[in-house]
């Protein structure tokens, strides 16, 4: 931490006993959500998400591929992040360092885990030949919070994706002239939230990100059942804290959750 | 890693005596056997095996910081590395670090982080080597366990011992230690650290689908187990600093 850190945190930890935030929101009001989709034409699906002034785009890529050798009924779901340099003078180019793998690894667990989409109807042959759906979040701007901004981002993007369908022919998918759309059987929301000095506050900004002593993710499913969690940072949560976030995640992300189905495509 | 697996096949997880595929009851440990300082060039060292689990931990330091820039003039730091043999697995795992080793490393750092005291210690690291021989179901909390025990080992000052183990969820039942079998075709997969004196949480993931009472109620079964753990903990350390004199 440097010695601006240092002294944000001393304002954010006395305006934090008066119960405020510093970009005077609530403890539990996460930042304005604004989601554009269909920004890449190139792209089965496309979201641009600005949490506050966290942007992220994600783009959804759909196509054969062979199934994973243990998994030959199912289709092949992957989900990765990267922080472009052009997001924050603090990024360099290069491999990525072990915040953004546990970024693009938590945001894949929720849409996975959750059962987002079925993808049992993603096979053409069964242990031959199967529908890929990549996700792929690039981070333009960054302001604290990428796992919520990235998780809306990819929801989003897979919402409002076509589906191309393909046929297989001598063993080779050929392209058919039809679109449907992607399997959906509910909607994850990742809600993460930030405990400094025993305050819990949702959806963290970068100046308290950079100052919060442990942080929890939470992705809930359409039924409000907990279907992700990861902790993360240095500190610790109590029993009754995470029993506290629990009940947050659940009525903050059903709020949101409405948000995101307006972009769901009805066939 | 997938629990959509189709090899629910020919297995019984959960038989209706309550009976686990291995024989175990819903809420019991797998066989746990810690021992203390069993490396001679580490500072500090332990090696667990957790069921099928087979895994050694080294610690070194407080020592100087290479890269240097890393190095915080008003604190140590603390760096972890999870790393898998080759050999570990069934089929052979290339060498090189994992995505997944990756975030793991850096789950177990920050389990461990708020049990140790390095502010006494600033411009230096202490390094937590963990090398898994042999992986079964919830290799990162026996990881965890070692790891704790290891630092204890080298004598870095600590609030308390992080103690850890996995609660999962199969065949509807909330079930202590999931092994492989269960982590692989079970409905959920919840690793908790807690350190049993000052009851705090300082590791937990989750992937599977529970309800918010399910929730609560893995959380609850997950400090229990911790706290068999913890006593485990406490031997393995005895039993090295006192040769077992003082019980």
């Amino acid at each position: 931490m440097t010695i601006i850190d240092d002294l944000k945190k001393n304002k954010i930890l006395g305006l934090l006993k008066n119960e405020k935030r510093i970009d005077g929101r609530e403890f539990l009001e996460p930042r304005s959500i604004k989601i554009d989709i269909d920004l890449i034409q190139k792209a089965n699906g496309s979201a641009r998400v600005d949490l506050g002034s966290t942007s992220v785009i994600a783009g959804v890529k759909i196509q054969p591929d062979k199934p994973f050798p243990d998994l030959g009924d199912r289709g092949i779901f992957i989900c990765t992040a990267e922080i472009l340099p052009l997001a924050h003078p603090d990024v360099e180019p290069g491999p990525p360092g072990e915040d953004v793998i546990e970024l693009a690894r938590v945001v894949d667990r929720g849409i996975r885990e959750t059962g987002m989409i079925d993808l049992s109807k993603l096979v053409l042959e069964k242990n031959k030949s199967v529908i890929g759906i990549f996700v792929d979040n690039s981070i333009i701007n960054h302001d604290g919070n990428l796992f919520d901004a990235c998780s809306y981002a990819s929801t989003a993007a897979i919402l409002s994706s076509n589906l191309p369908t393909w046929e297989l022919k001598n063993d080779q998918p050929v392209l058919l002239d039809e679109q449907s759309i992607v399997p959906i059987t509910t909607i994850p929301v990742s809600v993460t939230m930030g405990l400094i000095n025993d305050y819990i506050i949702v959806d963290p900004n970068s100046d308290e990100w950079k100052c919060m002593d442990a942080r929890i993710t939470m992705i809930t499913n359409s039924n409000g059942d907990i279907c992700a969690l990861q902790k993360g940072d240095s500190g610790s949560f109590t029993y009754d804290q995470l029993k506290e976030c629990s009940q947050i995640a659940i009525s903050v992300g059903s709020k949101i959750r409405k948000t995101l189905m307006q972009y769901k495509i009805n066939s | 890693m997938n629990k959509l697996g189709n090899m629910k096949t020919n297995i019984t997880l959960l038989d209706k005596d309550g009976i686990r595929c291995d024989g175990r009851k819903i809420d019991e440990l797998r066989k746990i056997s810690l021992q203390v300082g069993i490396l001679k060039n580490a500072n500090g060292s332990a090696y667990i095996e957790f069921g099928n689990n087979k895994i050694l931990v080294g610690v070194f330091g407080p020592r100087d910081v290479h890269p240097k820039h890393l190095a915080d003039t008003n604190t140590g730091i603390l760096r972890c590395r999870y790393h898998m043999s080759p050999f570990s697995v069934s089929e052979r795992k290339n060498p090189a670090p994992s995505r997944r080793e990756i975030e793991i490393s850096k789950v177990i750092k920050e389990a461990l982080q708020p049990s140790v005291i390095l502010n006494k210690f600033p411009r230096t690291v202490v390094d937590v080597f963990v090398e898994v021989l042999q992986a079964d179901g919830g290799s990162r909390c026996a990881a965890l366990n070692a790891a704790s025990v290891a630092l204890a080992d080298a004598g870095i000052p600590m609030k308390d011992i992080v103690s850890a183990c996995a609660v999962g969820k199969v065949e509807d039942n909330i079930v202590l230690d999931v092994n492989n079998e269960e982590d692989q075709a079970g409905q959920a997969d919840m690793p908790v650290g807690y350190m049993p004196n000052l009851e705090k949480i300082t590791l937990l993931q989750l992937d599977g689908i529970l309800t918010p009472s399910e929730y609560e109620k893995c959380i609850d079964v997950a400090i229990q187990g911790c706290k068999i753990i913890y006593k485990i903990q406490k031997k393995a350390l005895i039993d090295k600093f006192f040769k077992g004199d003082i019980a």
